[in-house]
């Protein structure tokens, strides 16, 4: 008996492990844009883990005598005023503007899904509270309303994460509270109640984890649009500020110069590609996780 | 039943308003500026007359409450108090520059419509199609593309290395503007018939229409794909095969009316984007607009001029919400009786 189980194993193991990766195979072949989305960003993570070793030189390095030279071999993507090396600067800047993007993401995922959550299972009065509050945030367009919070609280990322926390959380609070007034007449719902279950432990473990879906695919979009408005508040002067290398504030130091096209060009082209591997993400984790749509 | 609805609308917009205006008060107070610095600026706080005349006027004198009420008062009656950067009324400077806002708003979204519907249906209709695909990879790109950097770009190949674009600005600077009439340089050079400013101010909309444009483009065509894909399989799109209409009658007179509301429902997400957007593409393209108004002022702490810009865009943003869901209410019977 024993003999037959040891030879057995490894090829019931041979053919889990072919079975894992031709699931996976498949599973690249029917969602493309979320691994394609999901390679780019963890390539990302790689250059913010290694952006130390990745980067030639200090981003920070001023060398006045190679001041606004193009790409050449020795800096690829060229320097600028401060004949700074820019593909340093461009792979530091993964630095600021992703983890800040996560971070902002996160806190709003997280308050704006828990006030939500608050509003649509108590009704009343906390729903008014809670839900009125973020209807007048969400009267702002975003960028307006970021724009005017960084303006009074003074130029820094710090303070621009903060204004950009302030605009995102109430689009989460209100696709929450959306989620759980949808759920919470669910037959499953009911039937929990009806056999005298508490009403916490219902939105915990009921209501709680069939209202994510929507909320994860938001988070992917967001994490693109953070990326966005952080970096345009830079650009704008309202953000980072300088000598950070931030991919925004980086651009708006190309801004008058046509000829240097270098400048704005490369760190423009990191935002491009950080905010269409969300784009992609998000649109791969709809289609898996939400077929309905 | 349509009025009454609308009636209802309306009203609601006031306490939206209210919340709105109480939320930038207490920003203002939260973060500590003196507010008689706002009101008067620092220049005048040595001279008691204006400092009083202030105080009264704002109540800055009286408990925060009635602060609130006399500041909302002021407002009511389109007084923001004055620009540190201008030295004029924050309401002023705001009719000044709100006309070139609206005319590169109402040209992008045109520039979105116009172009989207139409690429949205053929998508839709060739679903999974090479074109399906490559509509689909330009509004994912458009969706995608910083506008401020976009705008740069553009103007780095079209106006510096190919001369077939303008520069910044509303009108070749060695023009005058056309009499001011509505501010919409466009319509002005018309009504007084300036033909050669009128050429000058269509190119000058052209690449900004294009930045600002793109991302409600990617928005339209995705909607529009999405609404045509379902309407094409219901059962009133296959009778209207069935009785033999063309493949073009079909989706012209049927499907596409259909597709018309979730467009309407979009509309609102448009405008915010269109005014987000207008901060960022009027700094790039030095567009004398809101946008451009409120980025100065938040730079260089214009504080009654960030409100009074603010409390505006919002404003427009309440209206525009207000009429989409008015028009939806028109378009789709069925949401007035909720």
């Amino acid at each position: 008996m024993s003999s037959v189980s040891i030879t057995a194993s490894p090829v019931v193991t041979a053919k889990a492990k072919a079975s894992t990766s031709a699931q996976l195979w498949k599973h690249i072949r029917k969602y493309p844009s979320f691994w394609v989305g999901l390679i780019v960003l963890v390539f990302f993570g790689l250059v913010i883990i290694f952006a130390d070793q990745i980067a030639p030189v200090d981003p920070l390095a001023q060398n006045l005598a190679q001041r606004l030279k193009g790409p050449t071999e020795l800096h690829i993507f060229g320097t600028d005023e401060l004949g700074r090396d820019i593909f340093s600067r461009v792979v530091h800047g993964a630095r600021i503007s992703l983890p800040a993007s996560f971070f902002v993401v996160a806190v709003s995922l997280v308050m704006g899904s828990l006030l939500g959550a608050a509003a649509g299972f108590a009704g009343g009065f906390i729903d008014e509270v809670i839900m009125r509050l973020a209807d007048v945030t969400l009267a702002f367009p975003s960028v307006v309303l970021a724009l005017a919070i960084s303006a009074f609280l003074g130029p820094s990322l710090n303070n621009a994460i903060v204004a950009a926390c302030i605009v995102l959380w109430p689009e989460y609070a209100r696709l929450m509270r959306s989620q759980v007034i949808v759920i919470r007449s669910h037959e499953y719902v009911v039937a929990a109640r009806s056999l005298g279950m508490r009403e916490p432990s219902i939105l915990l473990r009921y209501i709680l984890p069939n209202a994510w879906t929507p909320l994860i695919i938001k988070a992917a979009l967001d994490v693109g649009s953070i990326i966005l408005l952080v970096s345009a508040l830079s650009f704008l002067g309202l953000g980072v500020t300088p000598p950070a290398p931030e991919w925004g504030a980086m651009i708006a130091l190309g801004r008058t110069k046509f000829y240097n096209w270098w400048l704005a060009t490369f760190p423009g082209i990191a935002i491009l590609c950080v905010i269409m591997a969300c784009n992609l993400l998000s649109e791969g984790l709809r289609d898996w996780l939400d077929p309905n749509y | 039943m349509l009025g009454r609805y609308i009636l209802q609308r309306l009203l609601l917009t006031i306490p939206m308003m209210l919340g709105i205006s109480l939320v930038l008060f207490l920003i203002y107070n939260l973060v500590q500026v003196d507010p008689l610095v706002m009101i008067v600026g620092e220049r005048a706080l040595d001279k008691p007359e204006i400092v009083a005349a202030a105080k009264a006027k704002w109540g800055l004198d009286r408990p925060i409450w009635e602060q609130y009420i006399s500041y909302v008062g002021n407002m009511t009656r389109g007084d923001f108090g004055n620009s540190f950067l201008t030295k004029r009324a924050v309401a002023t400077d705001l009719i000044t520059f709100l006309p070139a806002t609206v005319e590169l708003a109402i040209s992008s979204l045109m520039f979105a419509i116009i172009l989207g519907i139409p690429l949205g249906i053929l998508a839709g209709v060739k679903f999974r199609s090479l074109l399906d695909r490559v509509v689909w990879f330009v509004s994912l790109l458009n969706a995608s593309l910083p506008p401020f950097w976009s705008g740069l770009i553009f103007l780095t190949i079209f106006y510096f290395n190919l001369g077939i674009a303008p520069g910044p600005g509303r009108l070749d600077p060695r023009m005058t503007d056309p009499v001011r009439v509505t501010g919409l340089l466009t319509v002005d050079s018309i009504l007084s018939g300036n033909w050669a400013a009128f050429g000058s101010a269509l190119h000058h909309l052209m690449l900004p229409t294009l930045i600002l444009g793109g991302f409600t483009l990617a928005l339209v065509v995705r909607v529009t794909r999405a609404a045509i894909i379902e309407e094409m399989r219901r059962d009133y799109v296959r009778t209207a095969r069935g009785k033999g209409l063309s493949e073009r009658n079909v989706i012209i007179h049927h499907a596409l009316r259909n597709v018309l509301i979730p467009l309407v429902t979009i509309l609102g997400l448009a405008f915010a984007g269109l005014l987000s957007g207008a901060v960022m593409t009027e700094t790039v393209f030095d567009w004398p607009g809101l946008g451009q108004y409120l980025v100065k002022a938040a730079v260089n702490l214009d504080y009654p001029a960030i409100q009074g810009g603010t409390l505006l865009i919002a404003f427009i943003y309440v209206l525009i919400n207000l009429t989409v869901d008015i028009l939806y209410g028109i378009l789709d019977p069925r949401v007035r009786y909720e």
